[in-house]
């Protein structure tokens, strides 16, 4: 393991973010726009007085902690498509560069990917909603790391997914992290899913993070035993995708294919 | 004399199609060889597989004395490559590109190193572009800065002099030509261009349908099929007959 090869391409990736006006849209645009329709639209909703909890908090609570997931997934997935789109995998992989290296590259990015999106969300969340992020305090730390992780795994799958079946794939490919939405509990409780839902759902780690996130803003406490089974979930998903990872790159060695993907 | 690149038995097959048939070949610390062949032959399979980015299906391969399937970071590290049909990211400018490689090889006092490549390949002046508006040749000029950046003892380099204006093929020859002399550099390569490759090379490995079907000196292979320059060897070869002779043709 090699810091600089790794710092190497963080800095090649800031280099595009500095000044590419699609990239930092990508970070900012969609997450601003979401946040201030489902902002103002719950506050209205609020207003109307449906119901006792804090419909804001809980839904602008969801609209961050599912962006930090899919900022996460994107950091990973994005970072290995711009190496196939400009068709620079082969030079990247003729260096000494190991898969290793790149992956943690992609972490690294998605944490500082995370880092500028929920600050902005924060303070806008703040400014526009008085919603205040900290108010999870410390259990922001797990479940932050939680979604990071989460996200990456899913991320790694989707590099996965395009090197067996191409770029024509990528839309397929994107479209993995909304497969996981509905039985995450981003919106509404486990407990709003039919039976066999549920048990799908209490095998993600990200249930258990936004169940918990609802929790701690009803005021309650996170249970730990919560907290253990996103990570050990998440434990399992970072072993199948990197195992996926590595047999489909071996795959592409053997095909062939790391010289033709575009 | 010692092998700076071994191959032994080596095959690669897609699928049913051989693309590398068993071949077997060392190569001399410090010399310059061109592998040479039809479309199709099996060049760039092979020196894909000399880089680790295509497995072989079978055989072995050893750079700078060691086995690459083992010891491919410290191999890769002093072996680089260039070829037209791989680019480096357009929406970088030029310096950018040459930092980030050079990051990856971790080149010590990289400004110096970028500065000095950029001199030598004459690119200089296109530092602070856009890769994406650079000409074909000056992107082909650009690869070849990079393939130096880590002082590579094996370069690699796959039809990476085509689309150059005659000048620049020139210059980049001699400059090829210099590296082998100066710093002993060793380099294998694909080409085309004949001429070039007569000016160049101190051996030809000849290939086709995967197979070496000849492997001598430019000069003692023209000479061995009475012709009178490698262009004609090369048709000779590949046709596999003396349609190569025949002026209707
Ligand atoms: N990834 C691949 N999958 C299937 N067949 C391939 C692949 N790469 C090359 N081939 C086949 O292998 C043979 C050798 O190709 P190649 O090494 O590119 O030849 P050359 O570089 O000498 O033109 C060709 O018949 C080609 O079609
Ligand atoms: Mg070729």
């Amino acid at each position: 393991m090699k810091l600089h090869r790794i710092n190497a391409l963080l800095i090649r990736h800031l280099y595009m973010y500095r000044r590419s006006l699609p990239r930092i849209m990508d970070i900012f645009y969609w997450p601003v726009m979401e946040l201030l329709v489902w902002g103002f639209l719950s506050a209205y909703l609020t207003n109307s007085n449906l119901g006792g909890i804090n419909i804001v908090s809980v839904l602008l609570g969801a609209l961050i902690f599912w962006d930090i997931l899919s900022q996460s997934q994107k950091s990973v997935s994005v970072a290995f498509l711009e190496d196939v789109w400009e068709r620079n995998l082969l030079n990247i992989f003729v260096t000494p560069l190991r898969p290793s290296e790149f992956l943690i590259s992609t972490a690294i990015l998605g944490i500082i990917r995370i880092a500028l999106v929920s600050l902005v969300m924060g303070l806008l969340a703040f400014f526009f909603y008085s919603f205040n992020l900290f108010q999870l305090g410390f259990a922001l730390l797990p479940f932050f790391l939680n979604l990071l992780i989460f996200g990456w795994a899913i991320g790694v799958v989707i590099i996965g997914i395009i090197m067996r079946y191409g770029t024509q794939a990528q839309i397929l490919a994107f479209g993995v992290i909304f497969l996981v939405q509905p039985v995450s509990a981003v919106f509404y409780p486990v407990s709003a899913l039919p039976y066999g839902l549920q048990i799908v759902s209490r095998l993600l780690p990200s249930s258990y993070v936004f169940e918990g996130m609802r929790t701690v803003i009803a005021g309650g406490e996170v249970l730990s035993s919560n907290l253990l089974m996103a990570f050990l979930t998440n434990t399992a998903y970072v072993v199948l995708s990197l195992l996926f990872f590595y047999g489909m790159f071996a795959r592409a060695k053997r095909r062939g294919l790391l010289l033709k993907l575009e | 004399m010692s092998a700076i690149i071994e191959v032994k038995n080596l095959r690669k097959e897609f699928g049913r199609a051989v693309a590398v048939d068993g071949i077997s070949f060392g190569i001399e610390e410090g010399s310059i060889t061109a592998l040479l062949g039809p479309n199709g032959a099996g060049k760039t399979t092979t020196i894909q597989m000399l880089l680790d980015i295509i497995t072989p299906t079978s055989g072995e391969i050893y750079l700078l004395g060691k086995l690459l399937r083992s010891h491919r970071e410290e191999i890769l590290a002093q072996v680089n490559f260039s070829s037209p049909y791989v680019s480096m990211p357009n929406n970088l400018t030029v310096w950018e590109n040459l930092a980030t490689f050079g990051r990856l090889y971790g080149v010590r006092n990289l400004k110096k190193k970028i500065y000095q490549l950029a001199e030598m390949f004459e690119i200089s002046d296109l530092m602070k572009k856009w890769t994406s508006s650079l000409s074909t040749g000056q992107v082909t000029r650009l690869n070849l800065a990079k393939a130096f950046l880590n002082d590579p003892k094996v370069l690699l380099l796959d039809e990476a002099t085509a689309s150059l204006d005659p000048d620049i093929a020139d210059k980049t020859r001699k400059l090829l030509s210099r590296m082998q002399k100066e710093r002993g550099i060793t380099i294998l390569y694909t080409s085309h261009n004949m001429a070039e490759i007569e000016e160049l090379c101190d051996r030809v490995i000849f290939l086709q349908k995967g197979r070496i079907v000849d492997d001598a000196r430019p000069a003692d292979m023209i000479s061995k099929y009475g012709r009178k320059d490698l262009n004609e060897v090369f048709l000779h070869i590949a046709r596999g007959d003396n349609e190569s002779l025949n002026p209707n043709i």
